[in-house]
């Protein structure tokens, strides 16, 4: 029998560490060959690394939420022949106490995270503390010290929840109680409802620390300015629902994203400073002919970015179906890496749950980003009448280091005008 | 006049008030203590600490008794005898150590001490008359505290002092220039009992009245069996559900009475009655104050959570303010109070104040009986460890009693312990300390004690209620 040792792959290039996401294996298992023995995340796509060999697994290199430097051990496997394990770390096995000054078996590189990962098990145990729980009338247990000390700092034991054997009140519950009773202006519950104090840890990995970084990323690089205009949708929508009882059947229902993309695609011909990316290490911004738009999606696990790649060369209906295919993998997590990465500029849209106005975050290093707002019939003046229209605002932020507010404005209004005269945007 | 004035003004050198002067003098308070009698109150002088004295005198010579006749530890003595006066005097050589004690503690920490009898003025006011008979002072204070402690509660048919003398309290009966041929004892409540089996082991007749239907009646029944028949074993007469009729028209016997009417006199040349105390709130003007008195029978000071009375500034501890009188619970008293008058946020809640028996054999009782429990509507678990299955007892010769611990079925909260037996008296600081510290059948059963000792009792009394006892 040997250990044959699986490394951590290079799934993405440039890529120097992965998070590991999830074990499909524990240490005693035994796993066949392509079995899948872990996931891995980088940037926003979710990797399953299978096993090139059957064996029995004998250690993890880490656990989950854990970030491993590629190349670092990954798991460890006993198995069949003489394994990947060779002469180093099996001289070091065999004669540990002899040779003192020689260089430990390698570990695996564990690269700490910017915060500490709390463990799940760890929240559980200091995370909760709800009410106390007494029967009317029965006296709050604590030791005499305890008591003192609650007195001393105006506590009343009668309102502390006992975390010890049999609810005793614990020194840390007396902590506990006053750092809860902080946080509340009067300390004094004003109805007869029961305080409710417990907490929940939940540690930030996976997926949401992706997003985290992205979001602290974007927000520390990029000085965001917004720019909210209201558009006349109402031909447009008209114009949608055309093509919809005419098409709907043979080539699909449009929503307005695509007209809205078919838009965005026109109007970057003319603005091509936000259809970018800066690097802003660098200094260079790379201006695109290709328009990838990034669709900014809700899924189980939040936020993620599949890119509708080349919108310039789609007509609305192969938008529509791209659309629709693109958040669909990225809901069910099967989309792939590329289709994760590499937009130019990112589209943002809650649809009904749009609101009025709303300061969307760039998706960084890219230099825009288009917000949808909620589409409402309201009373509008047109040639001094008042008139029903459909309203629909559009909100957007631009990075203010390479695009001006003015190119802004202007990129919007000329997003306006074809989205007012929907006819244009069949004009080539 | 002489005019004095201080912080707190503390009345009675008892363990409440001189507890609270020291702790009031260590915080910074300037205080001053007035004492008519002696300092250390009853408890010192006769109470706790003399009776004590006389039933460790009382023990000793009960042995050679003992020894002097078929002893199975094989040891011989001729003819033993007491000289009472001699043992009394080694008695009174122990409470003046404590007593010039107290006084030294008090002089240490800085606070006044001020001989004499105080009469209430006002709720800031005391008037004190020195006891060597000098002028009186006028003292003012912010905080007056009371601590004026109990005396002896008298018999009206068999008054103190009746029958020329012979008809005392107990703090006569820790004195006694000479020992009775005949004494009877009125009260089997743990001072009549204590002061009962004294009297026994030194030689005298004793019989005890008792009004109820059993000994020691504030206490469960399964804890005073074994001191029943103690007395019974000691030679002790028991007349229970028996009332006091008063002396005989001779003054030599104790007229009693039965359930059944008939009546019957008790030969006597000496009558203790230890029918128990009450707080002395008489003779000192403490009316004055029109403080709230206790609903039960108008004696005690009505006291809250910090023993504040009715009126600001005014506080009482101790005996004073009513049951339970125990010298352990003025004291804590008197030091919460001491430091809530320095600015401290106090509050006297014990989980349980212990009470302990000097009987033979002793009772320590803290926390809730079985009953107890039951009544206040807990789901409770409750078991006993006999001594007889305990090696250090059996060394003792003292086979009998048991310890029983009473807990929460629910989350094995222990809630009471109650032992019975030679020497478990010393017990009271593990069952107190359990208690206050809210620990449960676990922490006792997993807590090591020494071997061998009357304390492993207490470890198994905890495993046998979670039902897995070694040694039994």
């Amino acid at each position: 029998m040997g250990i044959h040792i699986i490394k951590m792959p290079d799934i993405g290039e440039g890529i120097a560490e992965v998070e590991l996401a999830a074990w499909n294996v524990q240490p005693g298992d035994t796993v066949v060959e392509d079995q899948t023995l872990a996931d891995v995340m980088t940037d926003k796509a979710t990797v399953e690394i299978p096993s090139p060999v059957a064996g029995k697994v004998i250690s993890l290199g880490g656990k989950a939420g854990d970030v491993l430097a590629v190349g670092s051990e990954l798991i460890r496997l006993e198995v069949a022949g003489a394994g990947n394990l060779r002469e180093t770390a099996a001289v070091a096995i065999a004669e540990p106490q002899l040779a003192p000054a020689a260089p430990p078996p390698p570990k695996p590189v564990v690269i700490e995270p910017a915060t500490p990962v709390p463990t799940p098990q760890k929240s559980a145990l200091t995370g909760r503390h709800p009410s106390p729980i007494r029967q009317p009338g029965e006296k709050p247990l604590a030791s005499p010290a305890v008591r003192k000390y609650a007195w001393d700092r105006g506590i009343d034991l009668q309102f502390v929840f006992g975390s010890g054997p049999a609810g005793r009140i614990l020194r840390e519950d007396v902590d506990t109680y006053i750092a809860g009773k902080q946080g509340s202006p009067t300390g004094v519950p004003s109805s007869q409802r029961a305080r409710l104090e417990w907490e929940e840890a939940i540690p930030i990995i996976g997926l949401r620390r992706k997003i985290a970084q992205k979001m602290q990323e974007a927000k520390q690089h990029i000085p965001h300015f917004a720019y909210v205009e209201e558009i006349d949708m109402t031909e447009c929508e008209a114009l949608r629902q055309q093509l919809n009882a005419k098409y709907a059947v043979t080539r699909g229902k449009l929503t307005l994203l695509p007209l809205l993309m078919r838009a965005i695609v026109l109007a970057v011909r003319e603005f091509p400073q936000v259809n970018a990316r800066y690097d802003d290490v660098a200094n260079v911004v790379t201006r695109y002919g290709a328009v990838h738009l990034g669709i900014a999606t809700q899924t189980d696990g939040g936020l993620m970015v599949p890119v509708l790649r080349h919108a310039e060369t789609l007509d609305l209906w192969s938008t529509a179906a791209e659309v629709t295919r693109l958040s669909e993998a990225a809901r069910t997590g099967k989309a792939t890496r590329d289709e994760l990465t590499g937009s130019t500029l990112t589209i943002t849209s809650l649809g009904a749950l749009g609101g009025i106005v709303s300061t969307p975050v760039i998706n960084y290093p890219e230099v825009a980003i288009v917000g949808v707002n909620r589409l409402v019939e309201r009373p509008m003046l047109r040639n001094g009448q008042v008139v029903a229209r459909q309203m629909m605002n559009l909100s957007s932020s631009f990075d203010h280091r390479v695009v001006d507010g003015m190119d802004a404005a202007r990129f919007i209004q000329c997003v306006r005008g074809y989205l007012e005269f929907p006819a244009t945007l069949f004009v080539e | 006049m002489l005019t004095e004035s201080t912080t707190l003004l503390v009345i009675g050198g008892g363990p409440g008030g001189y507890v609270a002067a020291i702790r009031a003098a260590q915080l910074g308070i300037p205080t001053l203590l007035v004492e008519g009698e002696y300092l250390g109150g009853t408890c010192l002088n006769v109470g706790c600490i003399p009776s004590k004295a006389l039933i460790h005198i009382a023990d000793e010579f009960e042995k050679t008794r003992q020894f002097a006749g078929d002893s199975p530890l094989g040891i011989k003595v001729q003819s033993p005898a007491i000289d009472i006066a001699k043992a009394v005097h080694w008695k009174d050589g122990i409470v003046t150590k404590l007593t010039t004690g107290v006084a030294a503690l008090l002089k240490k920490a800085g606070a006044r001490v001020v001989k004499g009898w105080a009469r209430i003025v006002d709720g800031k006011t005391v008037e004190v008359s020195p006891a060597d008979g000098g002028d009186p002072w006028r003292i003012n204070c912010e905080h007056l505290l009371l601590a004026a402690g109990s005396v002896a509660t008298p018999l009206p048919n068999l008054p103190f002092g009746a029958g020329g003398g012979n008809v005392i309290s107990s703090t006569e009966a820790l004195a006694p220039a000479t020992l009775p041929k005949q004494l009877v004892v009125v009260g089997a409540g743990y001072i009549g009992l204590e002061l009962g089996i004294v009297y026994r082991k030194l030689g005298v007749e004793v019989a005890v009245v008792e009004t109820q239907a059993r000994v020691l009646p504030a206490y469960d029944e399964e804890l005073t069996k074994p001191v029943a028949a103690s007395l019974r074993a000691l030679g002790i007469e028991v007349h229970t559900g028996c009332a006091v009729r008063g002396l005989n028209a001779a003054g030599n016997a104790v007229r009693i009475r039965n359930l059944a009417g008939e009546e019957r006199e008790l030969p006597a040349d000496r009558v203790l009655v230890a029918i128990g105390r009450q707080p002395r709130s008489a003779g000192w003007e403490l009316e004055a104050l029109g403080l709230a008195m206790s609903e039960r029978d108008g004696r005690a000071v009505r006291i809250d959570a910090q023993c504040r009375t009715s009126m600001r500034n005014v506080w009482a501890i101790g005996d004073l303010t009513g049951e339970p009188m125990l010298a352990h619970r003025a004291m804590a008293q008197g030091e919460m109070v001491a430091e809530i008058i320095a600015g401290k946020r106090r509050e006297f809640v014990p989980a349980a104040i212990p009470a302990v028996c000097y009987t033979d054999p002793e009772i320590v009782v803290v926390g809730q009986s079985p009953q107890e429990a039951e009544q206040a509507g807990l789901d409770c678990i409750h078991a006993h460890f006999p001594f007889a299955a305990n090696g250090r007892s059996l060394t003792l010769e003292s086979a009998s009693g048991f310890v029983r611990v009473v807990a929460r079925r629910d989350n094995h909260l222990i809630l009471g312990w109650q032992a019975v037996g030679r020497g478990v008296a010393e017990l009271a600081a593990a069952f107190s300390q359990s208690i206050e510290m809210g620990a449960c059948l676990e922490d006792v059963a997993g807590t090591i004690h020494a071997h061998p000792t009357l304390g492993e009792a207490v470890q198994e009394a905890a495993l046998r209620a979670l039902g897995h006892a070694l040694h039994v």
